[in-house]
């Protein structure tokens, strides 16, 4: 558990609500929430979550805290907003969903195997080493994400595609070696690691 | 019938009722059958030329005025003519429109006009055109009974429109439960805090009226006489005792706070768990510094309401309504927390989160805004425990049993009307007695003893009761639907929590509403004219002493206490208190009770007026007495859907059901009727019915038809009553269709003459 995770438990004790509302994303919606559970009633994927976004907002108020943070219910969002249309009270539903799963990751308490977040953890450290995203190796990487023989059996599968890819002129084999990125990527780390220091200085700012 | 009486016939042929209908022959009707002095034709009778037609008439001496046109409550402003009694004869609603027009059909329609013709020029004969009785009086002085914000308000605003007024108040000062509050739910846009009680300004103003006059520490000990002309006796403690002259009253009487130590399952007894008047009390110690707990003064931290306490409970002894303001209220306190302090847990523990009136819902969010936590569930129990009660609850929406240790428990227990002995309980046991509703006996029973342990507030010297009658759970009866400030005692307004649970909000538009219909009642007194629903109306019951038996069925029936007793123990009509439904004339055995323009005569008279065909003529005739309020408004609706209904039906309006005497159901039947179907509204709990009684008394004794029925030798199917809406547009039309298929079945009545 991350120190912030820490300092927060200290500055809020029993008060979750509170923590979410300070601290997460939109989060001061929650309060707003009149417990219709028209959200629930609306997510495409709600029968496939441990807590829809009603339960979650109750669970907020009832200050169950690890529960929440752990939870991989907001992993499991699409986006499709049809949540956030429909709500009477109009929370930002969508944007608290990805604010708390932001969140749960920054305490590092976000599920670690859950496959949304693992992805995102793939693409951002895909990203971040040379500013362009490296489609090759990005794919690579989701092959063999869940082991070796997993990976072989996917690459196969999926060879009659790469093929075609690559005879079109769609797919640069040599990416493998490094691949494009941006131009100044010195600049660019640099923008990176200041945005981090801000962010880091906005959340201790609240501990 | 008097000599001077001099009745003209207008018939009128606009509407297509020339068409439809041989005129000549209703002319003829009216001239020998209903022996009219003079009777014309006009081809457009609520035309200018057709209304002065019959000024002329009047200028010549006519005093009494036949309509055959349109119904009674058509072109009303047309047909108003002063100084004379006026009969309508329903020929476009209640025949052309509701009869098809070919050619096999009009030998039918033609009789049922002739004999609507008949009818009215029966019971012209027995009318008179309405005075005044002369007992009147115009006292511009209102008392109010209750010195809490309602009563407050009430007398300002009467007070403003230049009425003099004194409260009553049983305690020292003014102000009542409004006065115990910190701060009340805001009324004004955007109701988002907790707003100053006004308490303070209305008593400044009350103290700066030179009209109102307040009597504190003081009771009412006797309440006599009718609107108009009420006489007061007012004790103070001191036991000094003052007599004043009324026009009307309002009985602001308010709530009591449900006694939260019944709940026991919630630790009553802990000093820290108080009910919201009793966090009010250390809200206002408190003064906006932090909140102190009573047990041991520490500041409070965390405090949980528990909403519905003891209410909204069908468990014994529980408040089984809502009082609709507890879920503001307990959204108000956690905001006195959260203002001194936004860091304080506040925990509402709620079923259904209830905010009623215009800025409900804009309050809960502001509460919701300021980190209120608004928890559904419900509370099991509290007991003592380590920092503070420990509450038990059930989170219905996480589905889990938690416990959990709050400094401070509030408790939002309901309003109890604060009202007098029900008048009525007595009357409703007996009846459950005789019905032989076990169930409901034993809870009579009990509502006796409790209601019986209740000190008058009024002291009512009426035959029928010191108080108020209740409606139900206490609170007092008024018209919920039609005229919510109409109580059961004509020229008493009661208004405020005492009617029916309320916040400060609406007991302040409730006062207004009470202190208006007191001004209505003293004026409308003042010139014999009658309160809703017959307002306006100068006629009232007379009767003729020499053949009462002295039975009391009026005095016990007339559902507004009208009708007191003399020394002699004659019934005692007080004019003003009546609202001239007529049950009192229903009820009437020997039939000494009649109106000028309405009586057991101009109803039977009407009855009997009827051409009734021979037994082989397969033309049955059915009676329908219809309920002038909903009833009738419906039939004349429904023939302006032009719905048909049977041709051997004849429509007869009546003031309300309760007026229906049982003499005319036998004289109709002894005369050959084939059925009688009586249309009154709905009665019980939910009444719709105008005069609140009278449908409820037609019931019950037309639920003893049947044995003059067997007597006669008559199938009971031949009388039905029905309770009706106005809005049975389409209903109305097939019960009365039904009759006529019943009446097929069973055959002609052998009555026939
Ligand atoms: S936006 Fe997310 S939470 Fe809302 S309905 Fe769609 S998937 Fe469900
Ligand atoms: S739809 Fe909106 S108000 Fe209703 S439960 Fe979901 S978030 Fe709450
Ligand atoms: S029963 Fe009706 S008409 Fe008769 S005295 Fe009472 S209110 Fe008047």
């Amino acid at each position: 558990m991350s120190s912030v995770n820490t300092a927060m438990v200290e500055k809020y004790r029993n008060n979750f609500l509170k923590e979410v509302s300070d601290n997460v994303e939109e989060g001061e919606w929650v309060r707003m929430c009149m417990q219709c559970g028209v959200c629930s009633g609306s997510c495409p994927l709600g029968p496939h979550w441990e807590h829809p976004p009603q339960e979650l907002f109750m669970m907020i108020r009832a200050n169950k805290r690890e529960e929440v943070l752990s939870s991989t219910s907001m992993w499991m969002c699409t986006s499709c907003y049809n949540c956030m249309v429909r709500c009477p009270r109009e929370l930002p539903i969508t944007h608290i969903m990805h604010g708390l799963a932001h969140y749960a990751k920054r305490l590092g308490l976000a599920p670690k195997e859950q496959p949304t977040n693992k992805f995102s953890q793939m693409f951002w450290n895909n990203l971040v080493q040379t500013g362009r995203v490296n489609e090759l190796k990005l794919g690579l990487a989701l092959y063999f994400m869940n082991g070796f023989s997993e990976g072989i059996k996917m690459s196969m599968k999926m060879r009659p595609i790469g093929q075609g890819m690559f005879f079109t002129g769609r797919m640069a084999p040599m990416e493998i070696l490094g691949g494009h990125g941006v131009k100044d990527q010195k600049g660019f780390h640099a923008m990176l690691k200041k945005a981090e220091e801000l962010e880091a200085a906005r959340v201790g700012a609240h501990v | 019938m008097a000599a001077d009486k001099k009745i003209g016939a207008y018939i009128c042929k606009g509407c297509g009722l020339g068409e439809r209908l041989d005129c000549n022959q209703l002319e003829k009707i009216a001239k020998t059958e209903g022996k009219v002095a003079l009777a014309k034709q006009h081809d457009f009778l609520c035309s200018q030329a057709g209304v002065e037609m019959i000024k002329a008439d009047i200028s010549e001496g006519v005093t009494h005025v036949m309509i055959g046109a349109c119904s009674r409550r058509a072109k009303t402003e047309a047909f108003n003519f002063t100084g004379v009694a006026i009969a309508r004869a329903n020929l476009r609603e209640g025949v052309i429109w509701v009869r098809p027009d070919t050619d096999d059909a009009r030998e039918t329609t033609q009789e049922m006009a002739n004999d609507y013709i008949r009818m009215s020029c029966a019971e012209i004969k027995f009318m008179t055109q309405p005075e005044t009785s002369g007992e009147q009086g115009l006292i511009k002085h209102i008392l109010v009974v209750g010195g809490g914000i309602t009563g407050m308000t009430s007398a300002l605003e009467a007070a403003k429109a230049g009425y003099n007024v004194s409260i009553v108040e049983k305690q020292a000062q003014l102000g009542g439960a409004a006065g115990q509050l910190f701060k009340r739910i805001p009324v004004r846009a955007p109701y988002q805090h907790p707003a100053d009680t006004g308490i303070a300004e209305l008593a400044t103003a009350i103290a700066a009226s030179d009209k109102i006059k307040v009597y504190l520490n003081a009771t009412v000990t006797r309440t006599s006489g009718a609107p108009g002309r009420f006489s007061a006796d007012i004790s103070q403690e001191s036991g000094s005792t003052v007599t004043e002259q009324f026009g009307a009253i309002i009985q602001a009487s308010g709530f009591k706070p449900y006694d939260m130590n019944q709940l026991t399952e919630f630790n009553p007894d802990n000093a820290d768990v108080v009910d919201q008047l009793g966090l009010e009390a250390l809200a206002k110690a408190a003064n906006g510094a932090a909140i102190k707990r009573p047990s041991d003064g520490k500041a409070v931290q965390n405090v949980l309401f528990i909403q519905c306490a003891g209410q909204r409970s069908q468990k014994p002894g529980h408040l089984s309504y809502c009082s609709g303001h507890c879920c503001s209220t307990s959204i108000k306190q956690a905001m006195y927390f959260k203002q001194y302090n936004p860091d304080i847990q506040t925990t509402v523990l709620f079923t259904d989160l209830r905010t009623p009136g215009a800025g409900g819902e804009n309050f809960y969010r502001s509460g919701q805004d300021q980190c209120v936590t608004f928890l559904k569930g419900i509370a099991e129990s509290v007991t003592p425990g380590k920092t503070g009660p420990k509450v038990k609850f059930d989170n219905l929406l996480l589905n889990e049993t938690v416990e959990q240790e709050f400094d401070l428990v509030v408790l939002a227990t309901g309003m109890v009307p604060n009202s007098g002995p029900n008048p009525y309980l007595e009357q409703e046991l007996a009846l459950a007695k005789e019905k032989k509703e076990t169930e409901k006996v034993v809870v009579l029973e009990q509502e006796l003893v409790f209601e019986k342990s209740k000190a008058s507030i009024l002291n009512l010297d009426y035959r029928q009761g010191t108080d108020m009658p209740q409606l139900v759970h206490g609170f007092t009866d008024s018209h919920f639907i039609c005229f919510p400030y109409e109580t059961r005692r004509t020229g008493i307004y009661t208004a405020g929590p005492v009617r029916r649970p309320m916040d400060i909000g609406q007991a302040m538009d409730d006062a207004t509403g009470a202190a208006l219909k007191a001004i209505q009642a003293i004026e409308n007194s003042a010139l014999g004219r009658a309160a809703h629903p017959r307002s306006g109306d100068l006629s009232y019951p007379k009767f003729r002493k020499e053949g009462c038996t002295q039975c009391k069925r009026c005095t016990v029936e007339c559902p507004f206490g009208a009708i007191n007793e003399d020394e002699q123990r004659y019934p005692q009509f007080n004019e003003a208190r009546c609202r001239r439904c007529g049950t009192c004339m229903g009820a009437c055995p020997v039939r000494v009770i009649s109106f000028d323009n309405y009586s057991v005569d101009s109803v039977g008279q009407a009855i009997k007026a009827v051409d009734i065909p021979d037994e082989f003529s397969e033309k049955p005739r059915i009676l329908v007495l219809a309920c002038e309020n909903d009833a009738y408004p419906a039939l004349d609706m429904a023939a302006m859907n032009r719905s048909e209904y049977s041709a051997f039906v004849r429509v007869i309006p009546v003031r309300c059901l309760g007026s229906v005497n049982t003499i005319w159901l036998t004289d109709a039947l002894n005369s050959g009727y084939d059925g009688a179907v009586l249309l009154g509204c709905q009665k019980g709990d939910n009444y719709q019915c105008h005069f609140v009684k009278g449908s409820e008394m037609a019931h019950y004794r037309m639920s003893k038809i049947g044995d003059t029925l067997t007597q006669l030798n008559l199938e009971t199917e031949r009388v039905e009553t029905h309770e009706v809406a106005i809005t049975d547009i389409q209903r109305i039309p097939e019960i009365i269709n039904n009759m006529a298929k019943t009446i097929e079945k069973i055959g002609m009545s052998p009555f026939k003459f």
